[in-house]
């Protein structure tokens, strides 16, 4: 269910046709998803201090209306690990347009994945897993299915990765919850038939899936025009 | 809604009739139908008169019966006052063949004649279709007699947003031997549509597979359908077209560019137990194998061959099917073996495929089908049928027929089809195991058997 601070946050954000980052994040944290610790800053100061409270190493990412995909714009700097690069970083992503803050979040590992939704035209809200990351585009190993979905159905589209190798441990690395996993394929789904009216895609991309949990480390909450 | 009079009308009326032209489809309609169909016709056209010295009525209500089915064929501005006429009259169903609605950018026309008939609550098929034909009962195609080919009567019935596409595989299953039950031409697909002709197929005794070819759906359309064909007791077959025209629009998400249209449309279809044919073969194919066997398999195939070639042929489109085709144990093996003809005996190999060889007589085809049906080793049997080879003889059909009667176990054919060996194919085909005319089209079959159950 859609909570009134979901609602507020949908209603704000419909002028710019999208969620930014911040909102999306609290929207996904509202739902039940997991998240990385994260906070807004718009002075160096600020910044210092969120990011000696999340601890470094961090993630900075700049914020604004103006800037749907952040990394065209080089906005987005991984492993900041102290004050320094953190105020530099800060300098550099406040003359990008519409400035609006910069987002720092705490580093979080794993297997990179997208889970997206998109609100088909003629089946309704379609849900997809993929191997994450900038190449998702090219390898398309990627699995599709009819939301709502069940805990079996996200069995079935871990299955149909061609790279599910990587999520069971591969050649030494960690397999990665597939519980967690699952349980957050199925909650995307809920998520999605409870936004169909008012969203119009989401990628949650990448969503970090680790020995211990799947955070969704970033989010683009698309709104329908 | 009740699509009983639609597909067993007892009384039909026909309007749009011409005086002048007996090529006019409602004049062909007419005539096809009257006399031949256990159906009374009567000819309807506002100006009345005769037709072939039988009475031609001005409206439908001056029908001295009531009408379960009104074909409707006059040009598009009429239907609406037509159509009042019909709902006037306590008509039971409609088909409106005429064109001229949304296909011709006359949204306006078609949504009048939806809200009349939703209102009356009159089901019509159409507009700018054929309609329905039924073996034995009914015919609103309006293609003249002489020019259709019309599969024997079965259990498959194809409903397709194309008449064209339609009467193709019509003949296509005419060819194949593939029996039908109804073909369903819905055109603009108004009013009735995919979900509510399956509503009504899934209770009808005749029908055994149900078999689509769908260009799109409308808003949710698709969704509703898919659930809909989930819980269908029969098996879905759908063979969708325009899957590629839509990829290139600029999208703004990776997800949306990922799941295009077609992708969507493949994987809702998948998740939800119907069948998606990639082509007119793998539809045909399908539909005659599913109205044969109601049961799926794992898709374990046990190959019975006269060539070693053919043999290896259908282990390759196993594999590129998902079909297994595992070799068969040491006992299998003995068993296979001591059934054989001592001359064959020697030279056969016996792994999966059975190779018998062309040295092979009826007898050792019988033998190998028999360990084959009883073995738990597989779950479908895939015998390839080489009539020119000196030991088959024309019984082979019957006699393996009769080895698959017993055990239960699914047995699919490939036999060349030409005329000469019409009566060695109908020998199987007669007696319920479905023989393609490729190898490649015998495996299709096993394939659609075994993803009925994959989902």
């Amino acid at each position: 269910m859609l909570n009134r601070e979901i609602k507020s946050i949908l209603e704000k954000s419909r002028k710019w046709g999208w969620v930014l980052e911040p909102d999306a994040q609290r929207i996904l944290s509202l739902y039940g998803f997991k998240t990385p610790k994260f906070d807004v800053a718009a002075t160096g100061s600020e910044a210092v201090a969120m990011a000696r409270k999340i601890g470094y190493p961090v993630v900075a990412k700049i914020v604004s209306p103006d800037v749907v995909h952040k990394s065209d714009v080089k906005g987005v700097v991984v492993g900041i690990k102290d004050d320094e690069t953190l105020i530099r970083t800060l300098a550099r992503l406040s003359k990008i347009d519409g400035f609006a803050g910069m987002l720092i979040a705490e580093m979080v590992r794993g297997v990179e994945l997208i889970i997206g939704a998109k609100n088909d035209f003629q089946f309704g809200p379609m849900v997809l897993l993929g191997m994450g990351g900038v190449g998702v585009e090219i390898y398309k190993d990627v699995s599709l299915r009819m939301a709502p979905l069940n805990t079996k159905d996200a069995d079935h589209m871990i299955h149909g990765l061609g790279a599910r190798k990587l999520l069971t441990g591969y050649r030494g690395s960690e397999p990665i919850h597939l519980n967690a996993l699952k349980k957050t394929i199925v909650i995307f789904s809920r998520f999605m038939m409870d936004m169909q009216d008012v969203v119009e895609s989401v990628d949650l991309n990448p969503v970090m899936c680790n020995a211990k949990s799947c955070i969704v480390a970033d989010a683009r909450i698309m709104l329908k025009k | 809604m009740n699509l009983k009079p639609l597909f067993e009308p007892k009384t039909m009326a026909v309007i749009g009739i011409s005086a002048s032209n007996d090529r006019h489809p409602a004049n062909v309609i007419y005539d096809k139908n009257n006399h031949r169909y256990p159906v009374k016709v009567y000819a309807v056209n506002s100006r009345g008169g005769k037709l072939h010295n039988e009475m031609v009525y001005p409206r439908v209500a001056e029908i001295p019966a009531k009408i379960d089915l009104a074909v409707i064929a006059t040009r598009a501005e009429l239907v609406p006052d037509v159509m009042a006429d019909c709902i006037a009259a306590g008509v039971k169903s409609a088909t409106v063949i005429s064109g001229g609605f949304s296909e011709g950018g006359r949204d306006d026309l078609q949504d009048r004649i939806v809200d009349m008939a939703r209102e009356a609550g009159l089901p019509f098929i159409g507009p700018n279709c054929l309609g329905v034909y039924v073996p034995s009962r009914v015919d609103t195609f309006f293609l003249p007699i002489e020019r259709m080919i019309k599969p024997e009567a079965g259990g498959v019935t194809f409903v397709s947003q194309s008449g064209g596409i339609l009467v193709d595989h019509m003949i296509k299953f005419a060819q194949q031997g593939v029996g039908m039950a109804k073909a369903v031409s819905i055109g603009n697909k108004a009013f009735v549509r995919e979900k509510e002709l399956l509503a009504y197929l899934s209770h009808d005794p005749a029908t055994k597979v149900i078999a689509y070819y769908i260009e799109g759906f409308g808003e949710g359309e698709g969704r509703a359908f898919v659930q809909a064909a989930d819980v269908c007791a029969k098996p879905v077959v759908i063979m969708k077209s325009g899957k590629t025209a839509a990829g290139n629009r600029a999208v703004s998400s990776h997800t949306a560019s990922l799941a295009g249209d077609y992708a969507s449309f493949a994987a809702a279809v998948a998740q939800h137990n119907i069948i998606e044919a990639a082509n007119e073969n793998e539809l045909v194919s399908f539909c005659e194998v599913l109205s044969s066997y109601t049961r799926p398999i794992e898709g374990r195939i046990g190959i019975i061959t006269g060539s070693g070639g053919h043999g290896a042929m259908a282990v390759d489109a196993c594999s590129l099917a998902g079909l297994a085709v595992p070799e068969f144990s040491d006992q299998t093996r003995t068993e296979i073996k001591n059934g054989l003809s001592e001359s064959v005996r020697t030279i056969a190999s016996l792994g999966n495929p059975a190779d018998l060889t062309g040295s092979a007589v009826d007898d050792d085809f019988v033998a190998c089908a028999r360990v084959l049906a009883a073995s738990p080793e597989i779950d479908c049997v895939v015998v390839l049928l080489l009539p020119y080879i000196p030991g088959v003889s024309l019984d082979i059909g019957v006699r393996l027929s009769s080895v698959r009667r017993q055990s239960g176990k699914p047995f699919i054919a490939y036999v060349p089809h030409v005329e000469k060996y019409n009566m060695l194919i109908e020998g199987f085909e007669l007696n319920g195991i479905p023989a393609s005319s490729s190898i490649e089209g015998a495996v299709l079959m096993a394939k659609a058997l075994a993803r009925r159950s994959s989902c």
